[in-house]
């Protein structure tokens, strides 16, 4: 089905289609740059402490008794003073190739209160606090109003929540990979026959089979790649996820957003989040296996709305924070370096004498990011991708 | 123009059902309406004032857990706080499967339509996991005996209840001059003054200024909680006047202020507009004809602001009953009007175990993008229909219309007969061809759910 089927003239009378970002006359156009982004929400607050330990930090051990073993803390080794957490050994290929990066000490503008609802609100609308959430948009769609040529392809949020990265003006699609569709083509002809009358049901209808089947087809692809390159296809929600968002951004798609849950780590961390970053990992190998040589063009960034303490607390987890780490990753990205001032681990360099203490705003190397990937002025990243934000200096994220 | 039942049905009430007879007037549906509440005698929700867990509770297992750290009574606190928590899982599912079963099973569907569209006009979400079940009780408290009442009447009960209170952050606002802000650390919050003015009760496009935003605020401190209920604590209360759309209020901080300016905001041209147009966008029309939004306005304030008049009006409106069936079933209704055209009567829903009420229905809901009770913010749900019909919905409607049948009732209908328990004698040819040509019964059912035609109201 062509994009131009969207276009619909009439409309049943009452019915207010003037809004629809499926009737927007720019649908036909795509996007004018080639660059792709992956935004992954990391939900629950990451502790960027245990992704991307400090080892060389003489405080770590005392604050981290049962979460790190100082035997082994150096095995996965990134630069002589940061250690990646085991889990996510099996991305040490992309970090040698320079394909995978982290940035350390960051955080977004929020403090204090430490809730899982505002930290996401605030991280996903990208500004400074609280009162800034009253437009109830997010960062990514303020980045697709700034930008020429976008169609309802262009962006796509992908998963069960509503993401509000993507919410806003911008014409941006979603879609659940639990939004199965198998019709049979008896089944699905009647369907077009019943909704043939109603053009907002019979396009809608026809562009959830299309999705559907391309879905169908790009597991099927997608799949086999992830077979040739890793010799291992992943299951669940986050492949699924993961493929879809790869096999988008080889056709019209340039921005995809989704998120990562089970980062929330107040018990048994060493337990519970090695699933969650195992998830984050096969993720990161899913997308690299779909994109294919679209990869080299690719940029992914994965945040979370705070860290966690630094000292852990009494039952081998962590509890909510404020500093914490960020990754990048990608054929785009300059990798292979742990990014970031390092604040120091003794109890007067923690935030309010318990979290790591944010050296910088996220939204500050974010921004030069979406400078870098698709051309927007630091004037329209500081007033409206993220108002407010004091980008600093350009810390290099991309190739 | 003669009355349409079965238009009456779709459009005001919950749907076609084998079960009940659609209305025979507007009489008769208001009559109904003003009537007894028979669907909830049969199918009971809990009040909040009565729905345990409380919070209270929640905290005291949390605090005995707590306590027994290191001591050889940890496990039996842990498993106490744990089944706690597991019981909110089970109230919050029992709420939506009972809150469907009324949609699927009332003779009175109008009665379903208005407790939803006040509740979703007065969103509350539940911001701690602990407060999850709250919100049907709430609703079942707070709005359902209010929907034909005084509007200022609803207003004030909402403000004060606790689950507003900490939705909008009212309990935590603290005059800065008054006798607690002066001394410690806090301030003014204007969340709740500000969704008061542009959500509640004005609309976003009514002459009021961040002044007006903040003069309310003050006015509105004192209004808190103290062990979960709500009180007025002089002691938060901003001293002095306050002044709100130019009228003047105090200059003694009282509840009686306070209820004072939700009066006088309740009676509001600006507000009557906003309810009305709301209304109409709600039942009729994403761009009602301005005529019945001013008529509708005209009704309320002159009744004094009183919703059973509001609803009355609209309901003897000609322009409430344009043939043009121009809205789509949110997710919700989409999902009843299915089990109700399916015949599902309340047993079906009350022998739900937790699991299969999220298999049947939570799950289905989420993906058609209405995940239960959690809205995207207090501004409730889109009401237009391009925010709806979007693939992935549509998907998941399709999905749902396919499958859900089968696993429902134990008998599927003949198609060509569920065409018209589901949309009527007059309805569209094509849905009866399609219901006759398709390969089994189940995607024959599927094509009648799925259909445009039953997807609008």
């Amino acid at each position: 089905m062509q994009r131009r089927d969207f276009l619909i003239g009439g409309a049943l009378a009452g019915c207010s289609l003037a809004a629809s970002p499926l009737v927007t006359p720019i649908a036909l156009a795509s996007a004018p740059w080639d660059t792709r982004l992956v935004v992954i929400v990391l939900r629950g607050g990451l502790d960027g402490l245990d992704l991307v330990r400090p080892y060389g930090d003489a405080a770590l051990a005392g604050l981290r008794p049962t979460l790190i073993d100082p035997a082994t803390v150096g095995e996965l080794d990134l630069d002589g003073f940061f250690a990646a957490h085991p889990a996510v050994a099996p991305l040490m290929p992309l970090w040698d190739a320079g394909d995978l990066g982290f940035y350390h000490a960051v955080s977004t503008p929020y403090r204090d209160k430490r809730s899982h609802f505002d930290g996401q609100d605030i991280l996903e609308a990208g500004v400074a606090g609280i009162e800034g959430l009253a437009s109830r948009d997010g960062w990514l769609n303020r980045l697709l109003q700034a930008v020429p040529g976008v169609s309802m392809e262009t962006a796509f949020a992908i998963g069960r929540e509503q993401m509000l990265i993507l919410s806003g003006a911008a014409a941006a699609s979603r879609w659940s990979p639990e939004a199965r569709l198998a019709l049979s083509p008896q089944t699905r002809r009647l369907l077009e026959l019943v909704q043939h009358d109603d053009p907002p049901f019979r396009d809608a209808s026809l562009a959830a089979i299309e999705i559907a089947e391309q879905i169908a087809q790009g597991e099927g692809e997608a799949g086999g790649q992830a077979d040739m390159m890793t010799g291992e296809v992943f299951r669940g929600d986050h492949a699924t996820v993961a493929r879809f968002a790869a096999a988008r951004l080889r056709e019209e798609t340039r921005i995809v957003s989704f998120s990562l849950g089970g980062f929330d780590s107040h018990a048994d961390q060493q337990r519970g989040l090695p699933r969650a970053l195992t998830a984050l990992t096969e993720t990161l190998l899913t997308l690299k296996a779909g994109l294919g040589d679209v990869w080299d063009r690719t940029a992914v960034l994965c945040v979370t709305e705070f860290g966690r303490t630094a000292q852990e607390n009494g039952t081998r987890g962590t509890d909510h924070g404020t500093g914490g780490v960020m990754i990048h990753a990608g054929g785009a990205v300059r990798g292979g370096r742990v990014m970031g001032d390092w604040p120091g681990l003794r109890q007067s360099d923690l935030y309010d004498g318990r979290d790591l203490m944010p050296l910088r705003d996220l939204r500050a190397p974010a921004g030069w990011m979406m400078r870098g990937l698709f051309g927007v002025s630091t004037g329209i990243i500081e007033r409206a991708v993220f108002p407010g934000v004091d980008l600093g200096a350009d810390p290099g994220l991309l190739r | 123009m003669p009355f349409d039942p079965i238009l009456a049905e779709i459009r005001f009430g919950t749907g076609l059902s084998p079960l009940t007879g659609p209305p025979q007037s507007v009489a008769a549906m208001l009559r109904a309406l003003r009537g007894t509440d028979h669907v909830a005698r049969r199918v009971r929700l809990p009040l909040y004032s009565l729905v345990r867990p409380s919070l209270n509770d929640q905290r005291m297992a949390s605090l005995a857990r707590n306590a027994a750290r290191g001591t050889d009574g940890l496990a039996a606190a842990q498993a106490a706080l744990t089944a706690l928590q597991r019981e909110v899982r089970e109230v919050q599912g029992r709420n939506l499967a009972l809150t469907m079963a009324r949609w699927a099973a009332t003779g009175d569907g109008l009665r379903e339509r208005l407790v939803g569209f006040w509740a979703d006009h007065f969103t509350v979400i539940a911001r701690n996991g602990g407060m999850a079940h709250m919100v049907t009780p709430f609703v079942e408290e707070v709005i359902r005996p209010r929907i034909l009442g005084k509007f200022a009447d609803l207003l004030w009960q909402v403000a004060r209840h606790p689950l507003m209170q900490f939705y909008l952050d009212q309990r935590s606002s603290v005059g800065p001059q008054s006798q607690i802000g002066s001394r410690r650390d806090t301030g003014l919050n204007e969340n709740y003054a500000r969704e008061l003015l542009e959500l509640h009760t004005l609309g976003v496009d009514a002459p009021y200024d961040q002044t007006d935003v903040r003069q309310l605020a003050e006015l509105l401190t004192g209004l808190t909680l103290r062990q979960d209920r709500s009180v007025f604590d002089p002691r938060l209360a901003e001293p002095g006047t306050e002044t709100v759309l130019g009228e003047t209020y105090g200059p003694d901080p009282s509840e009686a202020a306070i209820r004072e300016v939700l009066g006088d905001l309740a009676r509001h041209p600006a507000t009557a507009r906003h309810l009305a147009r709301k209304l109409a966008v709600h039942f009729v029309s994403d761009r009602p004809p301005e005529r019945l939004v001013a008529d509708l306005a005209d009704a309320y304030l002159g009744a004094d602001g009183d919703l059973g008049a509001l609803t009355g009006a609209l309901l003897e409106h000609e322009d409430a009953w344009v043939p043009e069936r121009a809205k789509v079933r949110l997710p919700f209704e989409f999902i009843a009007a299915g089990f109700r055209a399916l015949g599902v009567g309340p047993d079906w829903f009350e022998a739900l175990t937790l699991a299969d009420t999220r298999r049947a229905i939570e799950t289905p809901l989420r993906i058609m993008g209405q995940p239960f009770e959690h809205p995207p913010g207090p501004d409730g749900w889109a009401q237009e229909a391009a925010s709806w019909i979007i693939p992935q919905g549509m998907a998941a409607r399709i999905n749902w219309a396919m499958t859900a049948p089968a696993k429902v009732v134990d008998a599927l209908p003949d198609p060509r007969d569920f065409v018209v328990a589901a949309l009527g004698p007059e309805a569209p040819e094509a849905v009866r061809f399609a219901a006759g040509a398709a390969e089994s019964v189940g995607e024959g059912i599927g094509l009648v759910l799925a259909s445009a035609a039953f997807q609008r109201r």
